[in-house]
C-alpha cells in the first residue's frame, strides 16, 4: 500500500521562477491498484512520480510504501522497492551496454553488488525466456548493444527491467508518449499483461485520456499539484472520454487532441 | 637525417609508451567508462612517482614502494571523488582542485625538493632506461596483468555498476546503484593505475620531478583516442579496447620520436601534443557535421 500524506513541493522557492508543483497532495493506493494519472501540463503528474522515486526530496509530507517510510531515503535505496519506466526511451537503459547486461543490472536491483560475476549462464536463460515473452525477437540478440534498438523496443526492455525483480510499486511516467501510436499500443498491452500477471501496484501517468480510461482500475486527475478527480470501480469502467471532458471541463489542448 | 639514430631511439620510445600506456588505461577508465574527464592525473602521476622514489630512497623494497604509490593514487582519486560527489563540484573542476593541491603535497612528499634522483646502481629498480629491453618486458607484463585484472573486474556486478554509471546515471540509480559510490570507486581505480604508472616512470627515468605530470592528461587522452581511431573498428571486446589504449601510447611515443628526429624543438612537444589531440577530438564532430552522407542527399 502506498500512502502519500500532505505532500508539498515547490521548485525555485524564493525566486521569481517559484513554482508550487505539489500542493498538499494526499493519495493512497491499495495493493494491486492500477491507477492512471491524467492532468494538464504542470499539474504535477511527473513531479509526484519523481518524489516517490526520490529524484528530489519532498518539502513536506511523508511517503510510506507497505508501511515503510521512504521519505528520507536516497533514490538508489528506494529503487529496491520501485520499478520505473520513463518517458524518454533513452533514459531507462544503458545504450552502450548489451541487452543481457542491462537485464543483469536490473536483476541486481536491491541486492549488494560485489565481486561476483556480473552475469551468469543461468541468468542468461531466464533473460532469454523473459525476452521471448515480449515477442520482439530480442532473445536472439541478447549481446546487441541497446543503442541499436528502436524506441519501442527500448521501452519494452525497460518495462521488463523494471519488473524483473517484482517491484512493490511500478511507476510509469508517460512511458508511451514518445512512441508512434501502433508501438505505443503494443507497449501498453505488454504493460497490462505484466501488471496483471504479477499483480503489480502501478501508477501510470499519461497524456492520453483514452489510455487513462482503457487501462487500470482507477483514474485520478491532477490539477495545480492536487488530486481533483478520483474515479474507481464501476464508475471507472463505464467512463468515456466525453464524460471526462464534460464533467471536468478540461481545457488542455494536448489532452483534447489525443481523444 | 640519420635513420640509425631513429632506430636506436625507438626501443626507448616503446618502453616509455608501455609505461605511459598504464596511465592511459587509467584515463580510459574515467574518460570512456565513467564518462568523466578527470584532470587529477597530472598530479597523481607525480604523486605515484614521488611516493615510490622517496620510499625506496628511505630503504623500502621496490614492490612495497610501488604499492605505496598505488595507495597514494587511490587516495588522490578519493579526494577528487569526494569533491565531486559529496561537495557537488563539477568533475572537471574537482580534478583541477585536486591536481593543484597535489603540487604542494608532492613537494611535501619529496621534502620540499623539486626533484629527487635515484641511482640504478645503488637501488634495485624494476625498470630503468639503462636496461631498455628489460623495461619493455616489464612494461608489457604489467600491461597484460592490468588488462586481465580490469577485464575481470568490469565483468563483476560492481564493475558492471561502474560501467552503467558512466553509460546512464539516471537509469543506474533507478536500478539501485549508488552512483556517487561508483563514481568515487572509478576515480580511485583510475588514479591508482596512474600512480602506478608514475612509479614506473620515475624509476625508468631515474628521478621523480614535481613537474613530471604536466600535460599527462593530454598524453593519456592522445593514447585513448589514437588507440580508438586505429583499432576501434577491429577491437570490440573490452580487453582488446584496453589493449588498444596501450598500443595508442606506444604509437604516440613512436610518433614523438619521429618528429624529434625530424628536427622538432623538444620544447614545442607539448604544443604539438595538444594540437594532435584537438584534431583527433574534432574529427568525430566534423564527420557528423559535414560528412553525413544521408543528410547531404536529403538537402538540395
Amino acid at each position: 500500500m502506498l500512502e502519500l500524506k500532505n505532500i508539498q513541493k515547490t521548485f525555485n522557492a524564493g525566486t521569481i521562477n517559484e513554482k508550487k508543483a505539489i500542493n498538499g497532495l494526499n493519495l493512497t493506493l491499495e495493493n494491486g491498484d492500477f491507477v492512471t494519472v491524467i492532468g494538464g501540463n504542470g499539474a504535477g503528474k511527473s513531479t509526484i512520480l519523481n518524489l516517490i522515486a526520490g529524484v528530489f526530496p519532498v518539502d513536506q509530507g511523508t511517503i510510506h510504501l507497505n508501511g515503510f517510510n521512504l521519505t528520507g531515503l536516497p533514490e538508489h535505496k528506494r529503487a529496491k522497492y520501485l520499478g520505473r519506466v520513463f518517458q524518454d526511451p533513452m533514459m531507462g537503459t544503458a545504450a552502450t551496454m548489451g541487452i543481457e547486461e542491462n537485464l543483469a543490472l536490473a536483476y541486481r536491483r536491491g541486492k549488494t553488488r560485489g565481486l561476483g560475476s556480473g552475469i551468469t549462464a543461468a541468468e542468461r536463460e531466464i533473460y532469454r525466456e523473459k525476452l521471448a515473452t515480449l515477442g520482439l525477437g530480442l532473445e536472439e540478440r541478447m549481446t546487441s548493444k541497446v543503442g541499436l534498438l528502436s524506441g519501442g523496443q527500448r521501452q519494452a526492455l525497460t518495462l521488463l527491467m523494471a519488473t524483473l525483480q517484482k517491484p512493490d510499486l511500478l511507476l510509469l511516467d508517460e512511458h508511451t508518449a514518445a512512441l508512434d501510436p501502433k508501438t505505443a499500443d503494443k507497449v501498453l498491452q505488454l504493460t497490462e499483461e505484466i501488471v496483471a500477471r504479477d499483480g503489480l501496484t502501478t501508477l501510470m501517468v499519461t497524456h492520453n485520456m483514452k489510455h487513462a480510461i482503457q487501462y487500470g482500475n482507477r483514474l485520478i486527475m491532477m490539477d495545480a499539484g492536487r488530486v481533483v478527480v478520483d474515479i474507481r470501480g464501476e464508475e471507472k469502467k463505464n467512463l468515456s472520454v466525453r464524460d471526462l471532458l464534460e464533467k471536468f471541463n478540461i481545457e488542455n489542448d494536448r489532452m483534447l487532441l489525443s481523444e | 637525417m640519420n635513420f640509425v639514430n631513429l632506430f636506436n631511439a625507438l626501443p626507448g620510445a616503446m618502453a616509455q609508451g608501455l609505461i605511459w600506456g598504464i596511465m592511459a588505461i587509467g584515463v580510459f577508465i574515467t574518460y570512456k567508462v565513467l564518462d568523466v574527464a578527470d584532470l587529477t592525473v597530472d598530479g597523481s602521476i607525480t604523486t605515484g612517482g614521488a611516493t615510490c622514489i622517496i620510499l625506496m630512497v628511505n630503504g623500502c623494497n621496490v614492490w612495497l614502494a610501488m604499492l605505496g604509490a598505488i595507495i597514494a593514487g587511490l587516495l588522490a582519486g578519493l579526494i577528487t571523488g569526494i569533491l565531486h560527489t559529496l561537495m557537488g563540484i563539477p568533475a572537471l573542476l574537482a580534478g583541477i582542485l585536486t591536481q593543484l593541491s597535489l603540487y604542494s603535497i608532492n613537494l611535501r612528499i619529496m621534502s620540499g625538493k623539486a626533484n629527487q634522483a635515484i641511482s640504478v646502481d645503488k637501488y634495485d629498480l624494476l625498470v630503468s632506461l639503462r636496461r631498455i629491453p628489460n623495461a619493455i618486458l616489464i612494461g608489457a607484463l604489467f600491461t597484460v596483468v592490468i588488462i586481465a585484472l580490469l577485464y575481470w573486474f568490469f565483468g563483476t556486478s560492481l564493475g558492471c555498476a561502474i560501467r552503467s554509471t558512466g553509460a546512464n546515471p539516471n537509469m543506474s540509480r533507478a536500478q539501485g546503484i549508488n552512483t556517487d559510490l561508483t563514481k568515487v570507486l572509478g576515480l580511485m581505480l583510475s588514479n591508482g593505475l596512474v600512480a602506478l604508472s608514475g612509479a614506473l616512470l620515475a624509476q625508468y627515468q631515474g628521478f621523480a620531478d614535481v613537474n613530471m605530470g604536466r600535460g599527462a592528461i593530454v598524453i593519456g587522452l592522445a593514447a585513448v583516442i589514437v588507440g580508438d581511431v586505429i583499432f576501434g573498428k577491429i577491437f570490440r571486446n573490452f580487453a582488446l579496447k584496453l589493449l588498444s589504449v596501450g598500443f595508442g601510447a606506444i604509437i604516440y611515443y613512436a610518433v614523438i620520436q619521429v618528429v624529434l628526429w625530424l628536427g622538432l624543438n623538444a620544447n614545442d612537444l607539448k604544443l604539438l601534443s595538444a594540437v594532435v589531440v584537438a584534431i583527433f577530438l574534432a574529427i568525430p564532430y566534423w564527420k557528423g557535421k559535414y560528412f553525413n552522407k544521408a543528410a547531404k542527399k536529403e538537402g538540395k
